[in-house]
């Protein structure tokens, strides 16, 4: 427990586990021999948004691979330590991966939606997760749709082209869908690896906004390379370095009082 | 200063003779294919004839239509068709979306590349002891259009395992994440979006068969008989066997003749090339990525 990082030690008051979202403790992984994190113990509370920042390499993405488990598809990904979503370890042998992946949702850094119709991209994850969705009526699943991509603010734009094909849409409004797509199997952690990377400042701007909406309804753990995105975009903040958690706070104490020298010269740019 | 020097016109004349050499072997290569098609046409075309393509063929098969070998290999290629379409596309599938990448896979495969290389005839030897012979389906259609079917398999797999490999990985992991399973990932996502590759491919390749003698004339095609199939274990006239026989076994065959049904066949074989050809054009066109 050496690299344990004890959130008493940044001011944050240790929260009571009812209101933790992900919880790992001694979280070790690695590639093949290579070990990408090292210990990692953190506590996300449940409906904030989480900001992981870090150098190139610095097992953020990583990390937040495990939380739903799509690093194990590599195949030569070993993991150990435990990782508690919504108070379950997911890594527990019981543990259903298709329920794991309906609880916590995954946005990429390039959009991906399917190759489907707008309607058919929003739909599509309750259909794979709701027996009943066979036996909805075109009415309450056009509800469905609306109400998801109302919460992602798309509506308005897209609301007389359902049928057309989702790939045509500007890639601010496919990142939105891809958010979209998510919230109608009621998800209760949402997963951003650098969702703003392959978009335009405006297009940038639009989905931090969303996520900033979406802030209180699903534990957002959002991966940055952008220090200005993490300080307007997220209420807590963690700094990983080589594979460890050097810093967890508050976002506005991290970069007004980082504790650590470390953080202090990556907040500033000094290495990245 | 910026005139040309010793060096550079020497780079140039070299640049030309290459030029010309690859392009006179690129006009070799055009030129069999404009030759052959150049002298069907010119000996076929006056035999051809509406009557000749319905009529069936008469005395001692140096007269008539083509008819029964007509409709007789569009049977085989049919069956040929329905038979491998399903086994080629289950097999592809596994092995381009569930089979992990090990030595087992690989060495499948290898076996289908070397598949494809087995000599006609030896399918045909394959054809007549496990259809004709150990599934008691006699000399018939079925038969010779399950030879064929087995002879193609291996192109029909390679073909469709490609056309699903061009869907986009990216689409697969969004479906995975999202919690699919992989039949799910493959019903929504892989096949609405390969089926025009998948199926232009099977057609081309089987498309092929229409031309092979080899595995047809011991399981199912018959020398002369001037009927139609009835079903599945008849036994039936092909064009390419027909065009055999009165090549190579029939006396007194006037000149044109054999030129005649060499040119439907290829007719027919070019036809369905361009018929699977304008489908994917078609479809690539519908592609919504």
């Amino acid at each position: 427990m050496a690299n344990a990082i004890h959130p008493e030690e940044f001011g944050l008051s240790k929260p009571e586990p009812a209101q933790l979202a992900i919880e790992t403790h001694d979280l070790n992984l690695w590639y093949g021999t290579f070990q990408a994190l090292f210990d990692v113990d953190l506590m996300i509370k449940r409906g904030r948004i989480t900001g992981l920042i870090g150098p190139s390499g610095c097992g953020k993405s990583t990390y937040l691979r495990t939380i739903n488990r799509i690093n194990e598809r590599l195949g030569y990904v070993r993991t150990t330590g435990s990782i508690e979503v919504m108070g379950q370890n997911i890594l527990a042998p019981e543990v259903e991966l298709v329920q794991v992946r309906k609880q916590v949702g995954m946005v990429f850094q390039r959009p991906n939606p399917l190759p489907l119709s707008i309607r058919e991209n929003v739909i599509f994850g309750y259909k794979i997760h709701e027996p009943e969705a066979r036996r909805l009526t075109r009415n309450q699943r056009d509800e469905i749709v609306e109400k998801a991509l109302r919460e992602v603010l798309l509506w308005d734009t897209v609301k007389d082209r359902l049928d057309s094909p989702a790939t045509a849409l500007s890639l601010e409004e496919q990142q939105k869908l891809c958010i979209a797509r998510l919230l109608p199997v009621k998800p209760s952690v949402l997963l951003m690896d650098e969702p703003c990377s392959a978009l335009d400042p405006k297009g940038t701007e639009a989905v931090e906004e969303l996520i900033w909406e979406l802030r209180g309804e699903y534990t957002i753990l959002i991966v940055t390379h952008n220090m200005a995105q993490a300080r307007r975009a997220s209420e807590e903040c963690i700094f990983m370095l080589l594979g460890k958690v050097v810093e967890h706070s508050s976002t506005d104490d991290m970069f007004v009082t980082p504790k650590s020298q470390e953080t202090a010269d990556y907040i500033e740019g000094r290495y990245g | 200063m910026f005139e040309a020097t010793e060096i550079n016109m020497r780079h140039r004349r070299t640049e030309v003779l290459f030029r010309l050499l690859f392009g006179m072997m690129t006009i070799l290569l055009i030129l069999p294919v404009a030759l052959i098609l150049g002298i069907l046409i010119y000996k076929g075309a006056p035999v051809l004839s509406l009557d000749f393509l319905l009529s069936e063929p008469t005395n001692g098969m140096t007269a008539g239509g083509i008819f029964p070998a007509l409709v007789g290999t569009i049977w085989l290629v049919a069956v040929a068709l329905i038979a491998s379409l399903p086994v080629g596309v289950a097999a592809a599938l596994y092995l381009s979306e569930y089979a992990p990448n090990n030595w087992l896979t690989r060495a499948i495969n290898l076996a289908i590349i070397n598949l494809a290389g087995v000599p006609s005839i030896v399918h045909a030897l394959f054809g007549v002891g496990a259809f004709v012979l150990f599934f008691k389906f006699g000399t018939s259609i079925l038969a010779a259009s399950l030879t064929l079917a087995i002879m193609t398999l291996p192109v029909v797999i390679v073909s469709t395992r490609e056309a699903m490999q061009a869907v986009p990985q990216a689409f697969r992991e969004a479906c995975w994440n999202m919690g699919a399973t992989r039949w799910q990932t493959i019903r929504r996502v892989v096949l609405p979006n390969s089926i025009s590759g998948i199926l232009t491919g099977v057609i081309l390749e089987v498309s092929r068969t229409v031309g092979e003698t080899a595995p047809i004339m011991f399981t199912g095609a018959a020398f002369f008989l001037p009927f139609l199939p009835q079903s599945v274990f008849d036994q039936t006239m092909a064009m390419s066997l027909h065009l055999f026989v009165i090549s190579t076994q029939v006396p007194n065959v006037p000149e044109g003749l054999p030129y005649g049904v060499a040119l439907v066949l290829i007719a027919m074989v070019l036809s369905m090339n361009a018929i699977s050809i304008a489908f994917r054009m078609y479809l690539r066109n519908k592609k919504k990525w």
